[in-house]
């Protein structure tokens, strides 16, 4: 087994100085919304997470197409990989995003666009990886894949900008301030101090996990050349 | 709903149950990765003893 590389040992370290601080930013410097009180506390790490979502699912799209011109087998487990991540905090952004809803919007969940676009997205990762459960041969699992995670991109900034064209309940965080829009606030120079280090740190939080995820999946694919080779 | 309010709206249960999501479903992630890496190296440890014996 590899060992553990020195620099992943100090990202690691970085990372969760990096989270505690940035939730200390967010409990004890980031002030309490005037009119939504606590909750609004949500906001930060649930943009964060909806931000790890899509650069994982971006991510995946650059691997697949590094995929298809190379053939590298690493691109594909980094392929995989970033599916993953981006799917476990796109989860996190949904159902986060529900609890915000409950006091604000007076319903856990309603089918506004961008609601329904961020969950086909999360629905469309989960299908490629079904897809690639279902094909056994690791070479055409790999170029559907990275097919796969290729189109499927489209659904990212379809999701990013549906708050922006369509008729939407949801807030605009950066840029205006639409009046359709219900639980949208004035960010004070603390809460987007807070916010963009929010931003920062989840990045780092998923550049970590994408490290640790492709060894595993490195990993896994000695396993794999081990059972071929022990069975013939 | 909220024009006559007098102070923020009490949320603090939303709040709390939004953070739990939040760290419970990474920590649960990190333990997934853990779980799946022992795994691993215990099939290549039988996997490379069974290729020793052959």
């Amino acid at each position: 087994m590899e060992p553990k590389p020195r620099l992943l040992s100090i990202l690691d370290s970085v990372t969760v100085l990096l989270l505690l601080a940035a939730t200390a930013a967010v409990f004890f410097y980031a002030p309490t919304e005037a009119v939504m009180g606590q909750v609004q506390r949500v906001f930060y790490f649930h943009v964060a997470a909806g931000w790890v979502g899509m650069l994982g699912f971006l991510v995946a799209a650059i691997a697949g197409i590094v995929y298809l011109r190379t053939g590298r087998r690493n691109w594909d487990i980094v392929g995989l990989s970033a599916v993953e991540i981006g799917m476990v905090f796109a989860f996190i952004n949904i159902v986060t995003g529900s609890i915000w809803a409950r006091p604000i919007w007076n319903t856990w969940w309603t089918w506004d666009p961008r609601l329904t676009t961020a969950t086909i997205m999360e629905l469309i990762y989960a299908a490629y990886l079904m897809l690639r459960a279902g094909i056994e041969d690791p070479n055409r699992r790999a170029r559907f894949g990275a097919v796969y995670a290729i189109v499927g991109f489209i659904s990212v900034p379809l999701t990013f900008f549906s708050a922006r064209l369509f008729r939407t309940i949801h807030p605009v965080v950066i840029g205006s301030n639409q009046p359709g829009a219900e639980g949208s606030f004035d960010m004070s120079p603390r809460m987007l101090q807070a916010f963009m280090f929010s931003l920062f740190t989840f990045s780092f939080v998923f550049a970590d996990l994408l490290w640790h995820r492709v060894r595993l999946g490195r990993l896994s694919d000695k396993v794999e050349q081990l059972k071929l080779k022990t069975m013939a | 709903m909220y024009f006559l309010q007098q102070g923020p709206a009490q949320t603090l249960d939303y709040m709390i149950a939004g953070y739990a999501v939040i760290f419970g479903v990474m920590l649960i992630y990190l333990i997934s990765l853990y779980i799946r890496r022992k795994n691993l190296s215990q099939d290549i440890e039988v996997l490379e003893e069974l290729e020793q014996h052959q």
